[in-house]
């Protein structure tokens, strides 16, 4: 099938058209608003770099963007740490490994603003009532602050996605060969050794794919935090997708919340490019 | 021995996590049952008696055929027009090695990393602009946002069937449309189901688009779900009961199809 062809053009044309429609256009037609006036139906004039330059003292954004990041990093550690967990613990020979896994992986399937719902009431009376029954302090008003409210987001976010990544560092260990951790055994090496020399290593591929979409996805995070938190206390908790959304359609700041987005854009960007372009490195290295 | 001690020890600690991941929900199904002054007195037992009431009341306010009806249409026909317009858009730049289609998958490609909040005050706007704030319109936008994955496993697994089914197709009379549905498509089975998987789950679960796009009558489950908790803050037992149902649906598919559904979302995932 050539470019020439009129079927080559015929069977991309309506993917093309959706992406430029949804993606491309609206990409470059609010990078050009965003340096104007625009309300969101009209631009009266080009405003140069005003709008950027105020992000820098909007205490809102920048606190947002700080929420953000604590929250990624954090979420990241545990995440692999914990689905690499899960994940040995399934490929071991043990009977309930097939049904463990359907268990772990359950919350992925369910939307997040459903979860946060779910969780939002196990955080305000479950733990409430826990922590006034065992008379632990910390156990109640949960949610009203801002570290509660941190550690929240990072418990459910957790708990929703550790089975993905647990599926992902699965179909890496399945692909270790046996005999190589089976002649390991024979000469000596103990389960530590033998984690930190074979399957480490031969997971770090992994390790590449699920830190790039942990990463992505928790500086991406809207339906957790809406529905948990609402951003609150005091929107102290609310991180920089909901700020965007807030800042356009509640504050009905477009061209404002549009240099928000494109702010938000670059930095997604180069967090997911750098990152991968490290891992890569490193991989080849090992 | 000493083997088998340790793997029935592993088996415990796995059993232990097993629970402790099925709490939320657990906590949440016998508090459904439970009325308004039971959840406030005792959260963690059963509850005292198997009252439907909550759910009665909650499937009431969650209109909640017609919202199923709504997910079920948007989901349904987005998944469906994703399918059939990435599958071809992924055979075509596959089986044409220019310089044109490595550019274009690459745009499909680097369109993954692009936040939804980035296009999302322009796309509202412009779809405003031509009157396509609807179901219609949001389902467009899907083509749009579910491309970009699909394409790229579409054209991976194009790699592994041989260009001379499509030559022998072509020899026998059939066009290139022709070869696509009847010889190419069929074989894709396996990536379609992936395919089809990973878009049915973000699709069905998304919540800010449909809230951008639709009107209230129109409302999706998650939507629904989220004026319904508006509308009963710090009702637990009707709010609780609401999220059960909403659930339903999804454990339901999961419990037929659990095996193609973790198999697809590592396959997604690892390509």
């Amino acid at each position: 099938m050539k470019n020439r062809d009129v079927s080559f053009w015929l069977f991309l044309t309506p993917v093309l058209v959706a992406l430029g429609l949804v993606v491309v256009v609206p990409l470059i037609y609010g990078t050009i608003y965003s340096f104007t006036d625009w309300n969101g139906l009209v631009a009266t004039k080009f405003i140069g770099l005003e709008n950027y330059t105020r992000l820098f003292s909007d205490e809102l954004f920048l606190n947002s963007i700080w929420f953000t990041i604590k929250f990624s990093v954090v979420t990241v550690i545990i995440l692999n740490v914990l689905g690499l967990g899960l994940a040995i613990l399934v490929t071991r020979h043990i009977k309930t490994n097939n049904f463990l896994r359907t268990i772990f992986f359950m919350p992925n399937l369910i939307g997040g603003l459903i979860l946060g719902f779910i969780w939002q009431f196990i955080f305000i009376n479950v733990f409430g009532d826990i922590g006034k029954a065992l008379g632990i302090e910390a156990l109640t008003g949960w949610l009203s602050t801002t570290a509660t409210g941190f550690w929240g987001l990072v418990i459910l976010t957790c708990w929703q996605m550790a089975g993905y990544i647990m599926i992902i560092y699965i179909a890496y260990l399945q692909n270790i060969p046996k005999e190589l951790e089976e002649s390991a055994e024979i000469d000596g090496a103990n389960s530590w050794q033998r984690f930190k020399s074979i399957t480490f290593p031969l997971v770090a591929p992994a390790f590449t794919i699920s830190m790039f979409l942990t990463l992505s996805n928790s500086f991406k995070i809207y339906d957790q935090n809406l529905s948990l938190t609402n951003g609150g206390p005091f929107q102290s908790t609310q991180m920089v997708a909901m700020e965007i959304v807030n800042t356009a359609f509640s504050a009905n700041e477009m061209a404002y919340g549009q240099a928000k987005a494109v702010v938000f854009f670059v930095m997604v960007a180069a967090i997911a490019l750098t990152q991968v372009y490290y891992n890569k490195k490193r991989e080849v290295d090992l | 021995m000493y083997k088998k001690r340790k793997l029935f020890l592993v088996e415990i600690i796995g059993i232990l996590l097993g629970l402790l991941w099925l709490s939320p929900f657990y906590l949440m199904l016998v508090n459904a049952f439970k009325s308004k002054r039971e959840i406030f007195t005792d959260v963690l037992n059963l509850p005292g008696t198997l009252s439907i009431e909550n759910f009665k009341e909650a499937f009431v306010d969650l209109n909640f055929i017609q919202s199923l009806f709504n997910s079920i249409f948007i989901t349904g026909l987005s998944v469906i027009i994703i399918l059939f317009f990435t599958s071809m858009a992924g055979y075509a730049l596959a089986r044409n090695r220019s310089r044109l289609s490595g550019a274009l998958l690459l745009i499909f490609v680097s369109a993954m990393l692009i936040p939804f909040q980035s296009v999302m005050i322009p796309l509202v706007a412009l779809f405003g602009k031509v009157e396509m704030l609807n179901r219609f319109g949001l389902i467009f936008m899907y083509l749009g946002f579910g491309s970009s994955l699909s394409i790229f496993l579409y054209h991976g697994a194009m790699t592994g069937i041989s260009k001379s089914l499509d030559e022998a197709a072509i020899i026998d009379g059939a066009n290139k449309f022709q070869t696509f549905i009847h010889i190419i498509f069929p074989l894709l089975k396996p990536i379609t189901v992936t395919v089809a998987i990973l878009n049915v789950i973000w699709i069905w679960n998304d919540y800010l688009l449909p809230s951008l796009v639709l009107s209230e009558n129109q409302a999706t489950i998650p939507l629904k779900m989220f004026y319904f908790f508006g509308q009963y803050t710090k009702q637990w037992h009707l709010a609780l009961a609401g999220l059960t149902i909403a659930i339903l649906p999804v454990i339901i598919g999961y419990f037929f199809a659990q095996k193609q559904i973790i198999n697809g979302v590592a396959e997604g995932a690892v390509k």
